[in-house]
């Protein structure tokens, strides 16, 4: 057995390459660009496609059209490019274009500090979008994630035609680590369904018992219509109220009914435990070694690696939680997550702690927290 | 072959506007061209203009506001035999201004028919990147302090290939269009329309004014001379055909022991260009070598030859949680912004920590057992200290031996850069 060495944006770009990803448009940013330097070697010699976009609202353009194209596709920034692309999330969700988009969180606000990691995204993720409607959002804690997660953001995207993020972080991106991705168990590969033939192609039309619409590429033999205004079955644009309103609940609930399914984390759970340490991303690393610390010497503490962030594992959170009457979350940012936990955990104790200055947090912070809270 | 008007769907423009002849006219140069519904799509923008997909039987792609182009250039990369046109008013001209003029650089055969009314006109009347001076418009007297700009001079300096203006009541529109859309290569078609709802409420135009107007305006010779070039999809392709596939990294096998199967923490303080990060790799790899795993954190600021670099590996028998390195056993001090940037990782060291300390680097009192190699009496560049630090690291036979950073340098580099660094490995004095 070997390894490999490798950063965490190198991992996304051959996650993607072996998702079947065949189009990638990015613009240069710190700490993302690696990913576009990455996909840029790999995808024109296999025949696919990579573009260097005027700018993110360009980048992610691309993308949109050649996922409607047919290809399956990929970009990749950080917070001042996820902030371009809102127009474009919500484009993606609302007419059900399959995408993965890599955030490659670095310290904000703003323009913030190139270099210096953060988690500082997470609800912008979620809610950075006009219409509020939800998104899959994944949050890698290792280099090894960032491969596997990636194929399985390709998978959900395709599967439920959405954009799907993966919160990836300055910390991971760019921190090298030794990876067998041979030994990383890789799911089947998901591909978009087109409908039974025989009858007429309608785009936004939903198979009986599914709430997904088959896809066809615009280009191909069948007329396909694709738009981003308010649209009935048809790809049309529409005025009625009844329509709107069930296709506004198919849009929520196809994702949110289903989140048991695709509830990614890692679990540790201690018997006697009375505390929760419930965290995701990066800080995961520093939560690992805490847990074993707590085992051997503390008392022991159970521990929550969420790499499924939104929709929110509420069902998952809520059983792993069950025995204990406290939950410390630890995030890098100055309270987001924690939010979450709070709405669904009401009758739990919910400390927090969060640092936002681009040093990650160490185990003994996470330990002086569960001391005293 | 039939018209491809979508007979359920006619178009809803207000009476007298030149967007509905433009709707039939571009009917007809498809017809003319003998195009199925199947071979076109037709990429809307936002606006009166952002309609017209919906008047078509044809693959149809409606978006944001000015980011027409952008979806354009992922659908035709994508599916290179479709005809694709776009449709975008003078808003869309100016809200989506960069992807007008990388259009323009690019030349991917896309046909971009500018629908220019001289105003917004969905949204009131508004003044857009093409209103005169002089109008009377939806707002107020700011279009007053604006110079309008000619949207065939901005595409012609911008690379475009073809670029024409018409006015949407010409006879020939049909042939324009034709023309434009048989053109292989970015095409611009700025046609000029009339807005009845809103633009010629307060100002006059007539298609008498705009022939007059369009004949005092500066020629462009099309197809633009100096910006005939090869299409950019089939280039595309073509340079992509040549680039080399590349192989997932190869693995590197542990196969040697190393000098203690115990974790290590390694710092290495430096400054960019001296090649800090490249040796955390080498040493990470080295670490691979013996079986060891590996993270590399690395701390460095936007400057890119200017700054201190920091480096932190850890090598361990066990899976490595937190990256971050707060009791090294190893420190590497090769800058002084090095050490001054992680200064506080030198109050607590004990006897057991080793700390290379470069020429004139100076570093606080610790009770560390400290090493200076005379990297300068040496003749070692600074750019180098990096790697003849982990240099004297291997001949001590601390972290790593010889064997493993060979090997490690030996997977890393190639030819020249491989046989330069083995030779530092005959050059550095571990004294």
């Amino acid at each position: 057995m070997g390894f490999c060495l490798m950063e965490g944006n190198e991992a996304i770009a051959w996650g993607a390459i072996d998702s079947g990803c065949r189009f990638f448009a990015g613009y240069p940013i710190t700490p993302a660009t690696t990913i576009f330097n990455t996909m840029l070697k790999l995808l024109p010699p296999l025949g696919g496609i990579c573009l260097q976009g005027e700018d993110e609202i360009a980048s992610i353009g691309y993308c949109l059209g050649a996922s409607m194209g047919g290809l399956k596709v990929m970009t990749a920034t950080s917070g001042p490019g996820i902030s371009l692309y809102s127009e474009h999330i919500s484009f993606a969700i609302g007419s059900e274009i399959p995408i993965v988009i890599v955030d490659v969180q670095r310290l904000g606000p703003s323009t913030g500090s190139a270099t210096r990691g953060a988690d500082g995204d997470i609800q912008f993720l979620r809610w950075g979008n006009s219409g509020g409607l939800p998104v899959i959002v994944l949050a890698p804690v290792d280099v090894s994630d960032c491969y596997l997660l990636t194929i399985k953001a390709f998978n959900l995207a395709e599967e439920f035609r959405c954009p799907v993020f993966i919160a990836s972080n300055k910390e991971i991106a760019m921190t090298r680590e030794n990876l067998n991705m041979d030994a990383v168990d890789v799911p089947k590969i998901v591909e978009r369904i087109s409908p039974p033939t025989g009858k007429p192609f309608i785009p936004f039309e939903v198979p009986l018992e599914s709430r997904i619409p088959y896809f066809l590429p615009i280009g191909g033999d069948v007329i396909v219509r694709q738009t981003s205004s308010t649209h009935g079955a048809d790809g049309y644009i529409t005025t009625d109220s009844d329509e709107i309103a069930r296709v506004q609940d198919r849009l929520k609930t196809k994702l949110t009914s289903k989140v048991k399914r695709f509830s990614f984390h890692e679990s540790f759970l201690e018997k006697d435990a009375d505390t929760l340490l419930l965290t995701y991303g990066i800080t995961a690393r520093a939560a690992r070694d805490v847990y074993q610390v707590c085992k051997s010497s503390e008392g022991p503490i159970s521990l929550l690696i969420l790499k499924t962030l939104w929709p929110v594992p509420e069902e998952l959170i809520k059983e792993k939680a069950k025995h204990v009457q406290r939950v410390v979350v630890v995030e890098m940012n100055l309270g987001q997550y924690v939010r979450e936990i709070e709405r669904i955990l009401p009758d739990k104790t919910i400390d927090f702690l969060g640092q936002m200055d681009g040093r990650l947090i160490s185990p003994n912070q996470i330990l002086e927290a569960l001391a005293h809270g | 072959m039939g018209s491809l008007l979508n007979k359920s769907r006619p178009p809803v423009f207000c009476p007298g506007c030149s967007h509905d002849r433009i709707t039939q006219t571009l009917d007809r140069a498809f017809l003319n061209m003998g195009l199925r519904g199947e071979e076109i799509v037709i990429v809307s923008d936002i606006g009166c203009s952002g309609l017209f997909d919906t008047f078509f039987n044809t693959h149809a792609f409606h978006g944001l506001h000015g980011r027409a182009l952008t979806y354009a250039t992922g659908l035709k990369m994508t599916q290179p035999n479709l005809h694709v046109i776009v449709t975008m008013g003078d808003g869309g001209l100016g809200i989506g201004g960069a992807h007008v003029l990388s259009a323009c650089r690019r030349n991917l055969d896309l046909t971009l028919l500018v629908l220019n009314n001289f105003n917004f006109g969905m949204t009131g009347g508004q003044f857009s990147a093409t209103t005169p001076s002089t109008a009377q418009v939806g707002s107020g007297f700011l279009n007053r302090l604006e110079l309008p700009f000619d949207v065939c001079r901005v595409a012609a300096s911008a690379g475009a290939a073809y670029v024409r203006r018409c006015s949407g009541f010409t006879k020939n529109l049909w042939k324009e269009i034709e023309s434009a859309v048989r053109f292989d290569g970015f095409s611009v078609l700025d046609i000029w329309g009339i807005c009845p709802g809103r633009y010629t409420k307060r100002n006059k135009l007539t298609p008498q004014i705009i022939e007059e107007s369009l004949a005092k305006m500066p020629p462009i010779k099309n197809p633009v001379p100096e910006n005939q070039r090869e299409e950019y999809g089939r280039h595309y392709r073509n340079l992509a055909a040549g680039q080399k596939q590349v192989s997932p990294p190869k693995k590197m096998t542990a196969q040697f022991d190393p000098i203690e199967r115990k974790r290590m923490d390694v710092v290495i303080l430096g400054s960019a260009g001296q090649r800090i990060i490249t040796a955390g790799e080498i040493l990470c790899l080295a670490g691979l070598t013996a079986g060891f795993q590996t993270t590399q954190k690395n701390e460095y600021n936007i400057t890119v030859l200017r700054g201190p670099s920091i480096t932190e590996v850890i090598l361990s028998p066990q899976a490595i949680g937190y990256t971050g390195i707060e009791r090294p056993d190893v420190i590497l001090a090769l800058s002084q912004e090095g050490v001054d940037h992680r200064i506080g990782l030198f109050d607590s060291l004990d006897n057991s920590v080793l700390v290379l300390q470069a020429p004139g680097v100076s570093i606080p009192s610790c009770k560390a057992e400290i090493l200076q190699p005379n990297f300068k009496s040496q003749k070692i560049k600074s750019t180098d200290w990096a790697l003849a630090a982990l240099i004297v690291l291997a001949k001590i036979k601390r972290v790593i031996h010889l064997e493993m950073l060979k090997t490690a340098l030996k997977y890393k580099f190639r030819n020249k850069i491989m046989n330069s660094s083995l030779d530092l490995i005959e050059r550095v004095r571990a004294d």
